[in-house]
């Protein structure tokens, strides 16, 4: 296939999973910042959501320093400003001129998902939001990220589109995944002081819901919430379809699958397959005894390095 | 002016035998479902994504245009009649262009004025002794008609560049077989369905080289174009790749395409794109849209273009003029279709007629398109028809005129009911080395303002599904 | 007179190209008055040159070079032997009647001040080649001729006229945008000049066709019809038709637009990756 079509394929994923995870960090925010004082207060969880989100340096010069974080900039930041080139705002126009651009590759179904979207974010204000319009906007693009995955997995072929469509949204999720643990990662860490503390149950509840996996952590760990358990969640456990090793495990198998219907592989498929290795054969306990915000950040740099080498491999 | 021709009801208030089924329907189906279909019809439009962008509007940079649900026929009589004088003129462009860009007999018989060739900005020296594949200039042509009586039919126009629109015939008919297969079911309509095959046989016609398989692509100018979705549309229905210029690259005058498993060699180039930004080597060389190189490769017969480069030296408003001598030169044979006739303003004695009646006539410009720079007089006020006054002694050989036609109507759905609305038709010609293809019908642009004759997108025309009754 | 010409053109790609292509207006012919004895084109890095004749009847050179690649070097070399014809051609290669050379170009478009000079000329002259010549005067006293500079292309007529400066291949525009506005066809040449004592060096002028007569040349910078110390290479409607050396690094270039194009959002994701490093 062309490579500008391989190339928008992958980036309209991509952004279509970025929606969906700024999404939730708003979301996870607004729950956290209405939690009693007592519990949780004292942090400002809206600065949290801005550090997570990856967009500090724009946040800095928009609004100032990221102390100054309330709800009504935050989201407006996050959701809607045109001037914040990774807001859902923006990811939703990239994504659809994206999609625009490889209509013929997409099916009737995804390209519906996105113009749709596309169509109704517009009908949506800008700001001064209330709660409820909040909720109804954050559910909005979740809903259009489970649609769009649905519409490709239940409607594409299984060829080398569909594979680099898959490419993206794994190595965007991995991403958001990392990100949100590397933010978070003091509360993961055993010799704090408070460990067990309401606060930190919040926090490590709010790690979970984030990527939608509180439910899952009791149904795999059987345990309370623990910040090693979490750690291992996200990090290590492939029935978690947002860890990192699944994350990897799909990306992988995408990687090979192209690599088999071209009938060659390149530098892409070598660094993905030993970036898996290292999530198979570590125990989370080693992750913790070098170091986990170190661990995160080489992956982190890993999967940005992948990313690169997909472009020179096959976008361009 | 009289009351024009109205394709469905004559003048003594009786319904031509084509329409009878449709009139009848008409009135049997209350207003209100009609506008709630519409409505669908539109809501439809837009999921899909159909729609066009309007120079010079800001923000209006995705248009609907609008979908008329009643249908236009043309019996298979009048079909038959048209499509032999399509193919005839088609024909005679082909020649006329290979002519110009070769041994200019025209030129020398006096056919045509030498001016109208060298001053003609279409006209491209670069194409001069340039053999092209089959000797086939225009593969892919537009011919505008309108029709004043049961009996005359026009050519208006012909485009033998670019023409756009073909992806409207066929979602108009996507649309009415779903909105109202009840309709299908009391008329044999002749299928248009099969235009993107025909289209294909045609461009697996080109071949430069005789290869067996062909690789075919679409070159568009990329998601900004106003036609962006005909051409991603077009790309679909083909099974082809949809380019840009950024995809290919030229190597030892061969074209290839970046593709994920390397570069892939392009035979036949459908290009969507003018003359001008093909190569920035040859023409304009702050052209981003174009493939350096492709003109060379072009020349080297590696390549097919479609349409070629240069056509446009035949289809602008001076040339039409003598499109009934041009006919006759090549084919020996009398026009099919008549021309409006027209007043080329660059003849003095022409210009001054035009200045005398500038209330009557339609002026346009020689280069002009989608209806921008023309003067409709007898729809405009004493300033403008002064303002264009000036505008054509400045300039008039960049003028001509033709009389206000009549242009027929058909019933078309409005706001307070079924009205008759001026209309136009363009079919389109595909010349391939085999044969000619002509799928039954073509675009029915329809001005829906009241007593406008201007069917443009751009000026607020809509569109029409067109049946071609099969006797 | 026997003149030799070594002409060298550079083009540096930053950053590298991927693929670039260029073609060539590089090799004169013979005609009445140039015969050219000796003439090679050595092209750097080594790539093949695919010849064709341009709808003028130049001689282009056309090729194509895999990447990543830097710098392109042509050097054209060769012996030519050259006689005085007074600056009337004969037996060149001719495509077009000379009613063609009457096509205005984006870099001949004509603005007031330059009709205004030409129909100055017109109402001093009648004769074509009286008003050709009054042209030259006109152009050559209203100018200045400028040294051309690497890089720089020539600029359209009305812009020349109005700095009152312009390089040769500038000048030429003036005139032939005036000469085609009298209805006088008039084209760019391209070649190569010998002037007292300095070897051959690039430059443009001017021919218009003279009825009865044919084409003929017209150095506007030096106010001389071109003598045996010029060598012709190319003809075309303006500067850009007869440039020397035209290319594209393509992928380069394209590159620019496209990422132009997602330049915020995928900034946007390397900013994410900076701000996980500051933390370590």
């Amino acid at each position: 296939m062309l490579s500008r079509t391989a190339d928008n394929l992958y980036w309209l994923s991509r952004y279509v999973e970025r929606a969906d995870c700024l999404a939730r960090i708003l979301d996870v925010a607004q729950r956290l910042s209405h939690t009693p004082v007592t519990y949780g207060g004292s942090t400002n969880e809206w600065s949290s959501a801005v550090l997570t989100a990856g967009c500090v340096e724009g946040f800095v010069a928009r609004h100032g320093p990221v102390e100054n974080a309330t709800e009504e900039n935050v989201v407006s930041f996050i959701a809607f400003d045109p001037e914040n080139p990774s807001s859902i705002r923006n990811s939703f126009e990239v994504a659809r001129t994206n999609a625009r651009s490889v209509r013929t590759a997409l099916t009737s179904e995804m390209w519906d998902v996105i113009n749709s979207a596309w169509i109704e974010l517009r009908a949506f204000p800008d700001k001064a939001m209330t709660r409820e319009e909040l909720s109804r906007f954050l559910a909005f693009v979740k809903e259009t990220s489970l649609r769009f995955d649905g519409a490709t997995f239940r409607t594409m072929l299984r060829n080398d589109a569909y594979w680099f469509s898959r490419v993206g949204a794994h190595v965007e999720r991995a991403d958001n995944t990392a990100r949100i643990l590397d933010v978070k990662y003091h509360v993961l860490l055993p010799e704090k002081e408070h460990v067990g503390g309401p606060l930190d149950y919040f926090q490590w509840a709010s790690i979970l819901r984030s990527v939608s996996a509180l439910t899952a952590f009791h149904w795999v760990y059987r345990d309370s919430v623990k910040p090693w358990l979490v750690a291992d969640l996200l990090i290590l456990n492939r029935q978690m379809p947002r860890s990192l090793a699944a994350c990897y495990d799909n990306l992988s198998r995408s990687l090979d699958d192209i690599a088999a219907a071209y009938g060659r592989q390149g530098p892409a498929q070598r660094l993905a397959r030993s970036t898996l290795a290292k999530l198979s054969n570590q125990s989370i306990d080693e992750i913790f005894q070098a170091g986990l915000h170190e661990f995160i950040s080489d992956f982190i740099g890993d999967n940005y390095k992948l990313g690169n080498e997909i472009v020179e491999q096959y976008l361009t | 002016m009289a009351r024009a021709f109205d394709e469905m009801s004559s003048d003594d208030g009786s319904v031509r035998k084509a329409y009878e089924t449709l009139s009848r329907w008409l009135t049997s189906v209350p207003h209100d479902v009609l506008d709630h279909r519409r409505k669908e019809a539109e809501y439809i439009f837009r999921r899909i994504g159909i729609t066009f962008a309007v120079y010079g509007e800001q923000n209006a940079q995705e248009r609907l245009i609008p979908f008329d649900i009643v249908p236009r026929i043309i019996t298979s009589d009048e079909w038959t009649r048209l499509a032999k004088g399509l193919e005839q003129r088609v024909k005679a462009l082909n020649l006329y262009i290979k002519d110009v860009y070769s041994k200019r007999e025209v030129l020398r018989a006096g056919i045509v004025p030498e001016e109208l060739v060298y001053q003609n900005p279409a006209f491209r020296p670069e194409m001069n002794g340039q053999s092209v594949p089959h000797d086939l200039y225009v593969h892919i042509a537009g011919i505008d008609i309108v029709r004043t009586d049961p009996n005359s039919f026009y050519v208006l126009e012909d485009n033998a560049r670019t023409p756009s629109g073909v992806s409207y015939m066929l979602e108009n008919r996507e649309i009415m077989l779903r909105l109202f297969p009840e309709l299908f079911s009391m008329h044999r309509v002749a299928p248009v369905e099969n235009y993107a095959d025909d289209l294909l046989a045609t461009l697996r016609s080109l071949s430069p080289n005789g290869a067996h398989e062909p690789n075919v692509a679409i070159l568009t100018p990329g998601i900004y174009n106003s036609a962006y979705y005909e051409h991603s549309f077009l790309a679909d229905k083909l099974g082809v790749d949809l380019v840009e210029g950024r995809d290919l690259f030229v190597e030892d005058n061969v074209v290839y395409m970046r593709t994920t498993e390397g570069p892939k060699r392009l035979d036949v180039i459908y290009r969507r794109l003018d003359d001008d930004f093909l190569d920035p080597l040859a023409f304009r060389p702050d052209s981003v849209l174009g493939v350096p190189g492709l003109m060379s490769a072009y020349k080297a017969g590696n390549v097919t273009l479609t349409n070629a480069v240069g056509t446009g030296v035949a289809d602008d408003k001076a040339v039409y003029s003598y499109m009934p001598e041009i006919i006759k030169f090549y084919l020996g044979e009398e026009p099919l279709l008549a021309n409006v006739p027209t007043w080329r303003c660059r003849e003095p004695d022409h210009l001054k007629y035009v200045l005398e009646h500038l209330g009557e006539l339609v002026v346009k410009e020689v280069h002009g398109s989608g209806g921008y720079g023309m003067l409709v007089g007898p729809k405009s006020d004493k300033a403008q028809i002064e303002a264009f006054r000036a505008k054509l002694k400045h300039d008039p050989a960049n003028f001509i005129a033709q009389p206000t036609l009549a242009l027929s109507t058909c019933p078309t759905l409005v706001d307070e009911g079924v009205a008759p609305r001026h209309v136009d038709l363009r079919p389109f010609i595909l010349s391939g080395s085999d044969k000619v293809r002509i799928v039954p019908g073509g675009l029915t642009r329809v001005a829906m303002k009241e007593g406008s004759l201007v069917v443009n997108s751009s000026q607020g025309g809509g569109t029409k599904d067109t049946w071609v009754l099969d006797a | 007179m026997r003149v030799r010409v070594r002409h060298e053109i550079t083009h540096r790609f930053e950053p590298a190209a991927r693929h670039a292509i260029a073609t060539l207006r590089l090799t004169p012919r013979s005609h009445v008055g140039q015969h050219i004895l000796r003439w090679t084109l050595d092209v750097s890095p080594d790539c093949r040159l695919m010849p064709e004749e341009d709808a003028f009847g130049n001689t282009v050179h056309t090729f194509s070079v895999g990447g990543p690649v830097e710098t392109i070097t042509v050097i054209a070399e060769g012996d030519v032997d050259t006689q005085d014809t007074t600056g009337v051609i004969a037996g060149s290669a001719e495509r077009f009647p000379p009613s063609l050379f009457l096509r205005q170009t984006d870099m001949t478009q004509p603005d007031a001040a330059i009709m205004k000079l030409a129909d100055a000329v017109a109402t001093k002259a009648t004769t074509p080649l009286d008003r050709l010549h009054g042209l030259m005067v006109a152009v050559h006293e209203g100018t200045t001729e400028t040294a051309p500079e690497a890089d720089a292309t020539a600029i359209a007529a009305g812009k020349a006229l109005a700095a009152g400066e312009g390089t040769a291949a500038s000048l030429t525009h003036v005139f032939i945008s005036a000469a085609r506005h009298l209805k006088l066809p008039a084209r760019q040449v391209s070649g190569y000049a010998v002037m007292a004592d300095v070897p051959a060096a690039f430059r443009e002028w001017a021919e218009a066709h003279v009825p009865g007569i044919g084409w003929v040349g017209f150095d506007c910078g030096k106010n001389v019809c071109p003598s045996d110390g010029y060598v012709r290479l190319a003809v075309g409607l303006d500067s850009l038709a007869v440039a020397p050396m035209l290319s594209t690094g393509s992928r380069a270039e394209n590159t620019a637009v496209a990422r132009d194009f997602f330049q915020s959002p995928k900034s946007g994701q390397s900013q994410q990756q900076g701000q996980g490093q500051r933390q370590e």
